[in-house]
């Protein structure tokens, strides 16, 4: 529970440094936006020489760009898929019951997320070049999938732990079967955190790039093109749309994830 | 023959080493309004889960009407229940919600839009169909909980402390309500409480539980007059128990006895004992004015408290309180007291 | 009939609760036993190898000859280069973080805490990549920083800054200060977060009884508010410093020659092929991590997680 504002205005100094922070966290967001304008093709001049939108044309029409937003999009999609089964599983399981080892679960379930990225990247890399599998989109998923489990797995099991037990409970009791129960009571109920979990998922596999350069073979996804655009630029105005467009598609799952997961909290507020 | 709508034989349930419910053997008749009565921890609860299929017990046997039913899991038991918290589906309408258990069953729609219509009219909620849980008072969830679970009609109907988040006066009210829905519908309802007020009003036999034992099953009148353990003349209303030389200066025995407050006349000290009457003398130590009437806790002489309570039929709250420190005589009439045993 | 298996099959499960819970926990914990805990033991046991010269083959063999390989000058100092990177942003980040999060703490209504709340949290899930971008276009030669700086005539300072060694570089978009910057900017939001839940968490009547005892505003901050936020400041530095050790990206795109463990790590196991390098390189983010987390949890920072 917050505690409420204080009664006390902000002394200047605090407003003025808020401020500066919330800036700072903003502005270079909105100077990318600026520059998939600009119509400077081999510096990053500023200001703008001029401004033209033909940059956007120009990227759909890149194949390389599209088969890296293919594969990304390919790759985000069943890493999805694969975090929502084996992250409700996992959560229903911890909410069922205080079984032996209950945090541990959660504990492995976190790791993934909570050491740095280059550990899972080169560890799996190691992993799977022991055992000569080769490189592959699949390698990429099986990457991906580790550290996306755990975003799914926190919405479903605080959603579990918002809901009454004595709703699975009831619906026993007035004649429905654990296949019923799960269909007409607990689906609805944990839908939203499906959702929620499940952008959240898909907008971390769309944008990871240190595990995907360790898992991914000859393959490119979006976020591998944006890095060797950064390390060599070679194709500014494109790279310049690129990041606008990423910043886009990563916004927009984000945004309603977080509204799902706040209206939801309001309308079952009481039962908390 | 009818056989009892639940018949429990030496059911137990462990949690470890702690008996939440020991040796329990129970018989509860067709179309009876029975309750469990017990502080927390006592077992009432496990009991009733264990009805409802949500628990199996450890050792024993449960019968539903006849068929033993320990083993089978709640959707397959003619029982329903109305549960503490009224669970319910916070996703659905109150229609679709009393219509649950015949969406299960697959009763047919024209069917169950009947259905629920008088089920709803049954709990006073006609026209809320439309609406989400969460736009219902306390009051009219519990109600909808009530409508949901009869709407199968079970052989039993189970509700566990369903008035217990309601305020008195609501509390009260939905006491009387509950008490003639189960006249008018017929069913078997066991009701567990903590809430010795609410057993006593609404219940054909209570069932007073301690520490995972039923210590006395009776009518109400049966439990409060002639409580049959000192847990039970404690639990049920208050009550004065008195043993040891304190039993054999009043009675000649030393046998434990109880004796309610409301039974005890307060005398000036220079009066005679009558006959009839058991008496002793004592100090009064506190003065408590309710309105209605005064309590009293006086203390006798050989250091026993007793609570006495006096209706204020011709006193004002002036006059009682004038009776601090006085030194009084009580007595009750023999055949109020009742023997327990411990 | 469909229905009657069904309720069977339900009824079979419901009097198995643990077989239940182990049939639900079976798939998502071999996944991650199989291929993240073997993994990272494939990582332990890689380290324990070494690389044969000639061959470029890797030699199973156990041997510390690949560990021993850490200690030389070179692999030192990349280590300490990241020590201090690291420390060098939490610092920075807890600063920048502090008045930010004590505004959205204290001062902001219900509603402007909600808003200011998705400011903060959603540059941390736009794309990570991008944001490093963005830091790429500002700080380029010709960029809108040097623009700034241009036209308030600070090009002084700025060359001066740029000619300090270790700091400064023949850009800033090619210099240590760049990173600094850039890593500053991409982790800020991980320490915002914590330290405004452990500001939220001191009662306002705290810093009232401060006043009313007659602390003037800047020794109630000091005295009151700076301890209690600093479980915070710690829960924030986790993520701070550990993300700053084990990045490759920002060190690739916006630093010099001079590695980071981050891009050793990269570059061991990629050109040269040298995964137990590599792997033993790892291992100092992950014991440097745990004595950290060690720390932080005598200090009470998970409260504040």
């Amino acid at each position: 529970m917050p505690s409420k504002a204080h009664g006390e205005k902000a002394s200047l100094g605090i407003t003025l440094g808020a401020i500066g922070t919330l800036l700072f966290l903003h502005v270079p967001l909105w100077i990318i936006f600026l520059y998939s304008f600009t119509t400077d093709e081999s510096t990053y001049t500023f200001p703008l020489p001029g401004f033209t939108t033909k940059w956007f044309g120009e990227a759909l029409k890149r194949a390389d760009l599209l088969d890296a937003l293919t594969l990304s999009l390919k790759v985000a999609t069943l890493s999805t898929i694969a975090a929502l089964i084996l992250g409700t599983l996992a959560a229903a399981a911890v909410y069922r019951n205080n079984f032996f080892g209950r945090d541990t679960v959660s504990f492995l379930l976190v790791l993934p997320i909570a050491l740095p990225g280059i550990v899972t990247g080169i560890a799996l890399r190691s992993a799977i070049a022991s055992m000569s599998i080769p490189f592959s989109f699949w390698t990429i998923i099986i990457g991906h999938a580790t550290f996306c489990i755990v975003v799914v797995y926190n919405n479903v099991l605080a959603r579990f732990r918002r809901m009454s037990s004595s709703q699975i409970e009831a619906s026993m009791d007035l004649g429905a079967n654990s296949f019923q129960t799960f269909r007409y009571i607990i689906l609805p109920n944990i839908a939203t955190a499906l959702l929620a979990g499940g952008m959240l998922a898909f907008a971390l596999s769309f944008d990871e790039v240190i595990v995907t350069t360790f898992t991914a073979g000859q393959q490119s996804t979006l976020p591998i093109w944006i890095f060797s655009q950064l390390v060599r630029p070679r194709d500014r105005p494109i790279t310049n749309v690129v990041a606008t467009i990423v910043i886009l598609i990563t916004f927009l799952p984000i945004f309603f994830a977080q509204k799902i997961s706040a209206e939801s909290s309001d309308t079952e507020g009481d039962s908390k | 023959m009818t056989h009892p709508a639940i018949r429990f034989e030496k059911v137990s349930r462990h949690f470890g080493d702690v008996k939440a419910v020991d040796a329990v053997d129970l018989e509860i008749r067709d179309g009876e309004f029975f309750s469990m009565l017990g502080p927390s921890g006592s077992g009432k609860t496990t009991c009733l889960r264990m009805i409802a299929g949500f628990d199996r017990p450890t050792s024993g046997e449960i019968f539903l009407d006849g068929k033993e039913v320990s083993s089978l899991p709640p959707f397959e038991r003619d029982v329903n229940t109305v549960f503490q918290d009224y669970a319910l589906f916070p996703h659905m309408t109150i229609d679709e919600n009393v219509a649950y258990g015949l969406m299960i069953k697959g009763v047919p729609k024209a069917e169950r839009i009947k259905r629920v219509d008088e089920m709803l009219d049954l709990v006073q909620l006609p026209g809320y169909g439309q609406r989400k849980p969460s736009q219902l008072s306390g009051g009219q969830r519990q109600r909808v909980a009530l409508a949901r679970a009869l709407i199968n009609h079970p052989k039993v109907l189970l509700l566990d402390e369903p008035l217990g988040a309601l305020d008195l006066k609501l509390r009260q009210q939905m006491q009387v309500e509950l008490k003639s829905i189960q006249e008018r519908v017929g069913i078997t309802f066991i009701f567990v409480t903590h809430d010795q007020d609410e057993a006593l009003t609404m219940s054909d036999r209570i069932a007073v539980f301690n520490l995972g034992k039923i210590e006395q099953i009776g009518t109400p009148s049966e439990v409060y007059e002639n409580p049959a353990t000192s847990f039970v003349a404690g639990f049920v209303g208050t009550s004065n128990l008195i043993s040891g030389e304190a039993a054999q200066r009043i009675t000649g025995s030393k046998k434990t006895f109880s004796i309610r407050p409301e039974k005890i006349y307060l005398e000036p000290s220079t009066n005679k004992p009558s006959e009839k009457m058991f008496s002793a003398v004592g100090t009064i130590r506190d003065v408590v004015y309710l309105g209605l009437f005064t309590r009293y806790l006086v203390n006798l002489e050989d250091g026993v408290d007793l609570v006495v309570i006096e209706q204020n039929i011709n006193s004002t709250s002036m006059d009682v309180l004038k009776k601090r420190g006085k030194k009084i005589r009580l007595s009750w009439n023999k055949e109020h007291i009742s023997r327990v045993g411990n | 009939m469909w229905a009657i298996k069904l309720n069977r099959l339900s009824a079979y499960f419901f009097q198995r609760p643990k077989l239940v819970t182990l049939l639900l926990l079976s798939l998502p914990m071999l996944y991650m036993l199989i291929v993240y805990l073997g993994a990272l033991v494939s990582l332990l046991i890689n380290s324990f190898y070494s690389l044969e010269e000639f061959t470029g083959l890797v030699v199973k063999e156990f041997t510390l000859s690949t560990y021993a390989q850490l200690l030389k000058p070179t692999n030192l100092g990349i280590f300490r280069r990241t020590a201090v990177m690291a420390m060098a942003v939490t610092l920075m980040d807890a600063i920048i973080a502090f008045p930010l999060a004590y505004y959205i703490a204290k001062f902001a209504s219900a509603r402007l805490r909600t808003y200011l709340y998705i400011a903060v949290t959603l540059p941390l899930w736009s794309s990570y990549l991008v944001r490093v971008y963005a830091w790429k276009l500002i700080l380029s030669k010709e960029g809108i920083l040097s623009w700034f700086i241009d036209i308030f005539q600070m090009n002084f300072v700025l060359d001066w800054v740029l000619s300090i060694p270790g700091v400064g570089g023949s850009s800033l978009s090619l210099s240590p200060l760049g990173m600094f910057i850039a890593f500053c900017y991409i982790w800020l939001p991980y320490m915002i977060v914590p330290i405004q839940t452990a500001l939220e968490r001191v009662p306002n009547s705290l810093l009232e009884a401060s006043s009313d005892l007659g602390a003037r505003p800047a020794q109630t901050f000091r005295k009151v508010i700076l301890p209690l936020a600093f479980p915070g400041v710690v829960a924030g530095s986790i993520f701070t410093f550990s993300l700053t050790m084990g990045d490759f990206i920002v060190p690739q795109s916006l630093g010099n020659s001079r590695f980071f463990i981050g891009q050793a790590v990269y570059s061991h196991q990629g050109t040269a092929g040298n995964i137990p390098l590599a792997a033993a390189f790892t291992m100092g983010p992950i014991v440097i991590m745990i004595v950290y987390l060690l720390i932080a949890r005598k200090l009470g920072a998970f409260n504040a997680l």
